[in-house]
């Protein structure tokens, strides 16, 4: 028993190096989550003032703390569902695509845009959807549609978020699915072509149940992100004129914490954000493994 | 398969093929769309009519972006913290996978620092928490707040533990028969085989540490310690926030406020574009990767 003991010693000390950083960098910052209970002051540190649940009263006291919870959960189903099915429809598309060099090239466009920054396409998005210089209203204006100010008005601005954020991440998507196409049985082909199916039925009896598994997953995966409406990129493109529908719970607790610095209530915004995360992903990393045997490791 | 097509699979092709066609160009059109305003002149972007060929060649703006030393030393800072942020990733991730590929039976403890990994993906502290510790432990300012609390990428250690668990088990045995020490076998064993693996992960390392910016943004107080897309966070989203010296303004003469932006993101964009064929080459390998189970 000594003996193997002594051999293993290797190991702890090969992730020994990584643990202390993990235990520092992302254990240490679940320990300050006490700030959400305390009258934080900075030059007091940990040792402030206890006061309950004062912060998350005072959080929900606010008016706008509702309208930014709804935001979040609006803008990211939305985001979840048009992530999921869009991707699936040109995976198929793509999928009758005989010609390889042109299957290849489109693949080659559409996900670019996933490996640029929010930065770069925030500056980009800023620039073409200008009401006053941008291209898309100039080409609006030719089929006589009044200029519209994409990101500075409410009733635009969180569709805007979702549709830029799919032409960002569909193409992404789609790879992983055509991966999961290319890895079905031609027989299953062959048989139902066999059976006299056309392409239509070939698709609706082999194709579509072969993605099952890989849908299932990631549609079960998605769930975790419920709270995730995508701080980078709405924090890149909204301005005060559009908090009214554009407000998420990062970005809030970034201006509460970090410009208005009320640590605090901003913690206890984020305390509430990561108990329901944890909640969500937990339960969606569960579904994954009932429903598709997906194993984290 | 079937050779002769039907009257609907010709049309339903045709189609097909214009949509998808269509589409991609859709994706990248944006892009072009910036970059000829980069290349026009300060009258042509402001007039409007630069649409996906720039108007009245120039490589003004681009002169321009060059000669501005808070561009450029950005710039540096982040090649910087790429070199520096990918050698660290990839050693911690090397060295934390492959204790964590042993069977239980090989390494008891293995089950406990799993979870001990993966419960930080299930849950954080939180932006607030998190600042307040990169600020105790003194990275403020310095360059390691780009790379030390980030320094253990769990998800890319349990994709390459994956990877090393799909390795032939006897080559391993075979190594400790002939008294390979463990660290001996991970770098002269299991390092070599892995190296698609490890290209993959690589190259999804650097983009993220050349993409990153808000951690910049928050844990520099001084803007000339920015990375550049903090930087560019600055000049091109929050414009109002950036003071124009005397300098800028008598450049703004000849470029304007457009072109200059869209040479900046063009500028931004263009190490990823630089290794953007290699990424494509490791990308479905990475996918079928991040699958490799058993």
């Amino acid at each position: 028993m000594k003996r193997k003991s002594f051999s293993e010693m290797p190991y702890h000390l090969m992730l020994l190096p990584g643990v202390i950083l993990v235990l520092i960098y992302s254990y240490g910052p679940m320990f300050g989550l006490v700030i959400a209970f305390q009258d934080f002051i900075p030059a007091n540190g940990f040792k402030s003032d206890w006061i309950g649940f004062d912060n998350f009263t005072y959080i929900w006291s606010l008016p706008d703390t509702m309208n930014v919870l709804w935001n979040t959960i609006y803008i990211s189903l939305m985001k979840i569902v048009a992530g999921l099915i869009f991707p699936i429809l040109i995976s198929l598309l793509l999928n009758e695509v005989n010609k390889s060099l042109v299957k290849r090239s489109v693949q080659t466009l559409i996900y670019l845009p996933h490996f640029l920054s929010w930065i770069i396409l925030g500056g980009i998005l800023i620039d073409i959807l200008s009401p006053s210089e941008g291209i898309v209203n100039k080409g609006l204006q030719l089929l006589g549609i009044q200029p519209i100010f994409f990101l500075g008005n409410n009733d635009w601005f969180p569709y805007t978020v979702v549709i830029t954020d799919l032409w960002k991440e569909f193409g992404f998507s789609t790879i992983v699915y055509l991966a999961a196409l290319t890895s079905i049985n031609p027989v299953l082909y062959e048989a139902a072509i066999v059976d006299g199916a056309n392409r239509w039925r070939q698709t609706w009896h082999v194709t579509l149940p072969g993605m099952i598994p890989i849908i299932v997953l990631l549609t079960t995966l998605s769930l975790g992100n419920v709270l995730n409406a995508g701080f980078d990129q709405i924090f890149n493109l909204y301005s005060p004129q559009v908090y009214e529908s554009g407000d998420i719970i990062d970005t809030l607790v970034y201006r509460l914490g970090l410009v208005d610095a009320q640590f605090g209530p901003a913690t206890a915004v984020g305390l509430f954000k990561s108990v329901v995360s944890f909640v969500f992903i937990s339960v969606s990393y569960l579904l994954a493994y009932r429903l598709a045997n997906y194993r984290i490791f | 398969m079937v050779h002769q097509l039907t009257l609907g699979r010709k049309v339903f092709n045709v189609l097909n093929y214009a949509f998808l066609i269509g589409l991609s160009v859709m994706c990248i059109l944006p892009l072009i769309h910036v970059l000829a305003i980069s290349l026009s002149d300060k009258t042509a972007a402001a007039s409007g009519n630069v649409t996906f060929l720039p108007v009245n060649f120039t490589w003004q703006s681009y002169t321009y972006v060059l000669s501005k030393p808070e561009f450029m030393t950005s710039f540096w800072i982040s090649v910087e913290r790429v070199a520096l942020g990918t050698v660290v990733n990839m050693l911690l991730t090397i060295v934390m996978a492959y204790p964590l590929s042993k069977e239980v039976s090989q390494f008891r403890w293995r089950t406990a620092y799993a979870w001990f990994l993966v419960l930080t993906i299930l849950f954080s502290g939180g932006l607030i928490p998190t600042y307040m510790v990169v600020n105790e432990t003194h990275l403020m300012d310095t360059i390691w707040a780009l790379i030390v609390p980030g320094a253990v990428p769990v998800f890319n250690v349990i994709l390459l533990l994956n990877f090393f668990r799909g390795l032939p088990k006897e080559l391993e045995e075979a190594a400790f028969v002939d008294g390979a020490r463990p660290w001996t076998v991970l770098w002269r064993l299991f390092v070599p085989l892995s190296t698609p693996a490890l290209a993959t992960i690589g190259l999804f390392t650097i983009v993220g540490h050349w993409n990153s910016w808000f951690d910049g943004l928050i844990y520099m107080n001084n803007p000339s310690h920015y990375p550049l897309q903090s930087y560019l966070q600055t000049v091109i989203i929050k414009t109002d926030l950036v003071m124009q010296s005397a300098k800028d303004i008598n450049s703004l003469a000849k470029i304007s406020e457009r072109t200059s932006k869209a040479a900046q993101i063009f500028m931004g964009a263009l190490p990823i574009l630089v290794i953007y064929p290699f990424l494509q080459r490791y990308f479905v390998k990475g996918i079928v990767l991040g699958s490799v189970k058993e």
